[in-house]
């Protein structure tokens, strides 16, 4: 199936992010992408479990006392809802309705932003309370953790409002189709990594 | 015919000469240890060399058969070989076969290697056992070993004296980067990590006093620096009793007097300039910060490295970074007031630095 | 470009052509140039390194210089010499072999590789400013941490660059392999070498992240004042040497596993016979990749884990002697009853057999853990890792050099001049490394700038670097021979080892750039043999009429990207003492950011090779 071919909702295939060897390669690809991903994040939460409470003699952080449930599990929440809308984003991708895709991914975005936000605030909190990057080595792998997840969260964030503008005039195809699959799945990794900080740095930390 | 005869006589001798070569010098090969772990090392060397040279001569027999027999030129330009798929049964003989093999080689690692972490002996909380096991803690440092021996409130450094017939247990840490601690002929290594203190034992079953310089030689086996190669350490081994009497004199340099105008001077410019790094005392606990003089005398190496004359001890104060790339050992224009030592100084210094002894 | 005519193109147009290009083919050439420029670079670091260490006391190379030497060529030849010569051979060969069209994303095929030479090149500009790393290619923690000037920044910085190349690199590999194979070519009828490049390409994408992560860690450390390292702050240098194994422990698979497949590849064609129990083969390639994650902290015997995890991870080492040993034996068999022709390539890999094995029986040695507390960082390990890596890898990428170069390049190298070239590399390579074994267990410790007199190691260094000599000989041998061949010129044609036995020997020569008319259909293992047999004398069966071929556009945005990264890296270098180190930082990222974004803005749906244009082009030249 040629890729710049217009379709209805009727001719529009089952995975449209399938339907072409190039779109196919692209799903396999990033699966293993995730795949990396997600070794990467292991490693990454190893390490913060090592250090975690480890400073220098006399510190006074711990993260006992120092992370706030109610914020953690509001930014929880902001995050898994935008997973849900881009499930409906992609429902409304597989049956060719252009319109309530871009208009959900425009809410996934938002609660996108949001959570972003509040992790922004939250890490600036932390600073003016005296628990910078530097502070110990506690506080490097809690930044390096969460703020590689924070980083993901923003390319996942420029990655969608970039397909959408760039796909507003011209709709759905079987070219950008794949994007948007892997856009959304993309989402979903982030989502998930933040379930594991959640119960890993949040739950685990003030238990 | 003559010519080529000689050239396999030339050939034959050069590789004997390789051959006797092998084993090294006592005091440093591995190949004939002097204590325990190392015999037991080197029996595991002997045995999984022998399982693996079963394991070539096989390959080998197989090898030159198959190039012998199934060479191109032998068969025919044209022959077409059965183009055969594989055998069950042949792949089993070589998966179980191997297995074997490697069991026979696992269980005597698995044994060796709980019995030489055993370290239990130096934890006991009974005081005055305690007192009877010789513990010694090392710390590596850029690019010097401190010898500290908690249980006799001694001290030294550099060169490592232990007792032979008796486990000696070692706690193992590093002042700067990681280091490792290794005897080659004694027994196989531990790093000495900056973040914890690790825990091995050694035995020395010899004593040392044949050898040709005396010592064994200890080595630093992690990269740490340029003068990594230049870390060095000795080790003395000597019968219980010697080591007894030499801890009661190493107690004793506390209050020790120096005798001689020229070693006088030696120590009180010794005293001005030096004795904020240096510890002459060997008595008590280490400092970590350069190494301990107690029994410079005795030692077999200036910095490890140069021969222990007064020439090389000169050459090594008026510039240590000649010698030892990288060393903390500051230039005496660091510590003398922004001037270099004088020859009379220096022939002071050494001269105080040599009567540092605790053997004569 | 969607013209298939030939027309004549003049040098620059060459040059920007293999700039832009996204031809895996071209791409090899590419991966070949750079990993051989590199292959000499670091193998005069080598010889530097043995001109010091032939007399004791020797002050050839000053102390701190030899760290330099000596980090330099560990690194370089692992990370900047091995892996893009075997990506080099990846890349030439495995579209081929499996009958694509190309790679699955050619775009990333280019990143990869522009990605590697960039941080390549980075990593080497460290000689020209504050010197090279010099802790190792290992770069234990500690010692990185208070290393002065900006040497292992540059270590930190060049091997971020390039591992993320590496990575893409991988996954392109897997995807292609899993997606893009003809019809018929089911799994197990994949010829070996794709198979190894296959599993090779997991370990990638599994290795590579840890090492990612541990150089960030270190370049927060360096550049950022993080703690992870830094132990009174609370760090721990261990988890440096956990990540570093992590990755570096298959990071030796990912070398060999492609050179068991070369090897493959010649044992079958050069005993004209089928590879001997191919399963069990497969079975074994996928069983080391498996066990190489699970014996890392075998480098770490000597750091204090305890008995436990020592005995645990001793055995689980031992394990991976099983199926490496049934790889051995299958060779062997593959060869009885065959027809064995003693080519160049087949002369390398009958002296992989007897060098590997002897590396690999040392490798067991080692996996002893109360054996190693003597073997651990001395000699015998220098020795074991050079006979697996130089009689494994470097045998193979020579014998694979010789063996492919005909699909690669259309000619065939001089026989005389490789078995001469074989002669002495092989036995500079045995005279350098046997003896270091000794050397080893004679107490020297590996990693020393100098060794003293009077120790027992005089003689057995000062052979050693006569055998490297040797060695350079070989190399340079081997480098005439292709430029002879080179100015000769003389066209190799189909088929010129006369035995080939998979795809890519089907192809007429030269290869056109779209590799085949019409996608083939795979009866069997080894299919060109198959229809060889058959008296096909077209060599392969179609699966599809002749129709329009659809090709990836060439992009000059892969260089941009990379050079963005390399910007960047000088960036974070010179941040902490310089004003404009932070903008350079941000602006050489906001490069990379730029390029993906047009690359993503922008369409790129390719160009179609039009089916009369095949019709017209029998050679399938540009």
């Amino acid at each position: 199936m040629s890729s710049n071919q217009k379709f209805t909702p009727h001719s529009w295939p089952d995975h449209p992010e399938k339907a072409t060897a190039e779109g196919k390669n692209k799903v396999t690809g990033f699966w293993l992408f995730l795949g990396g991903e997600t070794v990467l994040f292991a490693t990454l939460f190893a390490t913060y479990l090592a250090l975690k409470d480890k400073g220098p003699s006399g510190m006074k952080f711990t993260s006992q006392e120092l992370f706030e449930l109610p914020l953690a599990f509001v930014m929880t929440m902001l995050l898994l809802t935008s997973s849900l809308t881009s499930v409906y984003a992609m429902y409304h991708m597989k049956s060719y309705n252009f319109k309530a895709m871009q208009a959900w991914l425009s809410i996934t975005v938002l609660l996108g932003l949001g959570f972003l936000g509040l992790e922004i605030y939250e890490f600036t909190e932390y600073v003016h309370e005296g628990f910078g990057f530097s502070q110990s080595a506690f506080s490097t792998s809690f930044f390096t953790l969460v703020g590689t997840h924070g980083v993901h969260v923003v390319i996942g964030l420029v990655w969608i409002t970039l397909l959408m503008l760039r796909n507003s005039k011209r709709g759905l195809d079987l070219y950008n189709a794949p994007k948007y699959y892997l856009a959304s799945l993309y989402w979903h990794f982030i989502d998930v990594v933040w379930v594991f900080i959640f119960t890993v740095v949040y739950l685990m930390g003030v238990m | 015919m003559k010519g080529l005869k000689k050239w396999r006589f030339l050939a034959l001798l050069s590789a004997l000469t390789v051959f006797l070569s092998a084993c090294g010098e006592k005091d440093l090969t591995t190949l004939s240890p002097a204590g325990q772990v190392g015999k037991d090392q080197h029996n595991l060397l002997l045995l999984s060399l022998a399982i693996m040279t079963l394991v070539i001569v096989v390959v080998v027999i197989i090898y030159v058969l198959v190039i012998m027999k199934f060479r191109r030129k032998k068969i025919g330009e044209n022959v077409i070989p059965k183009q055969v798929e594989g055998s069950m049964k042949l792949e089993i003989i070589w998966t179980v076969i191997p297995i074997i093999l490697l069991l026979v080689l696992a269980v005597p690692t698995v044994y060796y290697t709980y019995k030489l972490a055993d370290t239990k002996a130096m934890e006991g909380s009974n005081k005055e056992k305690q007192a009877e096991v010789v513990t010694v803690n090392v710390t590596a440092k850029l690019y010097w070993w401190e010898f500290e021996y908690p249980n006799q409130g001694i001290v030294t450094s550099q060169e490592l004296i232990v007792p032979t017939g008796q486990k000696v247990y070692f706690k193992l840490k590093a002042g700067d980067v990681k280091h490792s601690f290794w005897i080659p002929s004694i027994g196989g290594k531990m790093d000495t990590n900056v973040e914890n203190v690790n825990k091995f034992y050694l035995t020395f079953d010899e004593e040392s006093k044949d050898l040709k310089e005396g010592v064994f030689y200890g080595k630093c086996a992690e990269l740490c620096g340029p003068s990594h190669a230049l870390m060095d350490f000795k080790v003395k081994t000597v019968a219980k009793d010697d080591f007894d009497s030499w801890v009661t004199k190493m107690k004793a340099t506390k209050d020790r007097k120096t005798l001689g105008s020229v070693e006088q001077q030696g120590e009180a410019i010794f005293k001005q300039s030096c004795i904020s790094c240096h510890a002459t005392s060997g008595a008590g606990a280490g400092t970590g910060i350069a190494p301990n003089l107690a029994t410079f005398g005795d030692r077999t190496r200036i910095a490890g490295i140069l021969e222990h004359n007064d020439k090389n001890l000169k050459n090594w104060i008026k510039d240590p970074q000649a010698y030892k790339e990288g060393n903390m050992m500051p230039k005496p224009e660091k510590i003398n007031n922004g001037k270099a030592f004088t020859d009379e100084e220096l022939t002071a210094l050494s001269a105080y630095l040599m009567s540092l002894t605790v053997e004569n | 470009m969607s013209s298939v005519a030939t027309k004549k193109k003049g040098l620059g147009a060459h040059i920007w052509d293999y700039i832009t290009t996204v031809d895996h083919k071209k791409i090899a050439h590419l991966y070949l140039v750079a990993g051989t420029l590199f292959f000499v670079i670091g193998g005069i670091e080598a010889m530097l390194i043995r001109i010091q260490l032939a007399k004791p006391d020797n002050d050839f190379l000053s102390a701190g210089l030899f760290n330099e030497v000596m980090t330099m060529h560990g690194t370089t030849m692992i990370f900047l010499a091995a892996m893009p010569l075997v990506f080099a051979f990846m890349n030439a060969i495995v579209p081929l072999q499996i009958g694509a069209r190309d790679v699955a994303f050619p775009f990333l095929n280019s990143l990869g590789f522009w990605l590697f030479l960039f941080g390549g090149v980075f990593l080497n500009l460290s000689w020209f400013f504050t010197g090279a790393p010099d802790a190792g290619w290992t770069s234990y923690a500690s010692l990185s941490l208070m290393s002065p000037g900006h040497g292992i920044d540059f270590y930190a910085l060049g091997l971020q660059i390039s591992g993320a190349g590496t990575l893409i690199s991988g996954i392109n590999f897997l995807v292609t392999i899993i997606n893009m194979r003809a019809p018929g070519m089911t799994y197990m009828r994949m010829p070996l070498f794709t198979w190894t490049a296959f599993v090779a390409s997991a370990l990638i994408l599994f290795a590579f992240p840890p090492l990612t992560i541990g150089l960030f860690f270190m370049i927060f450390d360096r550049m950022f004042s993080g703690n992870f390292f830094v132990h009174t702050m609370g760090g721990n240098t261990i988890i440096w040497e956990h990540l570093f194994w992590i990755f570096g422990h298959p990071e030796v698979y990912i070398l060999i596993l492609p050179a068991f497949g070369i090897f493959s590849e010649i044992f079958a064609t050069f005993s004209r016979k089928r590879l001997f129990g191919y399963p069990s083969m497969v079975f074994a390639t996928i069983l080391i990749g498996f066990l190489g994650f699970m014996v890392w902290a075998h480098h770490m015997f000597t750091v204090g884990l305890g008995p436990t995890a020592n005995a645990i991870f001793s055995v689980a080492t031992m394990a991976i002697a099983v199926p490496t040993g049934m790889k051995i034996f299958n060779w062997l068999m593959t060869m009885w009853g065959g027809s064995i022709k003693i080519t160049t390539p087949m002369l390398y890999a009958l002296g992989f057999i007897p060098s590997f094995v002897a590396g690999g029986v040392t490798g067991i040695m080692q996996a002893s853990a109360p054996l190693d507390y003597q073997l651990h960082d001395s000699y015998f390990i220098v020795a074991h890792f050079h006979y697996v890596i130089v009689g494994g890898v470097v045998l193979a990428l020579f014998a694979g050099a010789h063996y492919y170069w005909p699909i690669m390049f259309n000619q065939m190298l001089n026989e005389t001049l490789g078995k001469i070239t074989f002669v002495f590399f092989f036995v500079g390579f045995h005279l350098t490394f046997f003896l270091q074994h000794f050397l080893g267990l004679m107490g020297m410790p590996r990693r020393v700038a100098v060794f003293k007199a009077g120790q027992g190691l005089d003689l057995f260094n000062f052979i050693s670097t006569i055998g490297a000599f040797l060695m350079a000989i070989g190399v340079i041998i081997l480098v005439i021979n292709v430029i002879i061949t080179a100015i000769k010129g003389v066209p190799a044609g189909r088929d010129p080892w006369e035995d080939g036995r998979t795809l890519e020997w089907a192809i007429p020569q030269p290869i056109p750039f779209y590799n085949f008319k019409q996608t083939p259909l795979i009866r069997g293992l080894d299919p060109y043999w198959i229809e060889k047999m058959d008296g096909n004398k077209e060599g392969m069966l179609y699966a599809e009429p002749l129709s329009d071929i659809h090709m990836p556009n060439n992009s000059f945005i892969p260089v941009v990207m990379s050079f963005g990264f390399f910007v960047a890296a000088f960036g974070a270098m010179f941040h902490q003492e310089t004003s404009w180190g932070l903008y350079v930082l941000i602006g050489g990222l906001a490069i990379t950011a730029l390029g993906m974004i047009y690359r993503s803005v922008k369409d790129d749906h390719g160009y179609y090779i039009k089916k009369e244009d095949l019709l017209d082009d029998k050679g399938g030249k540009h």
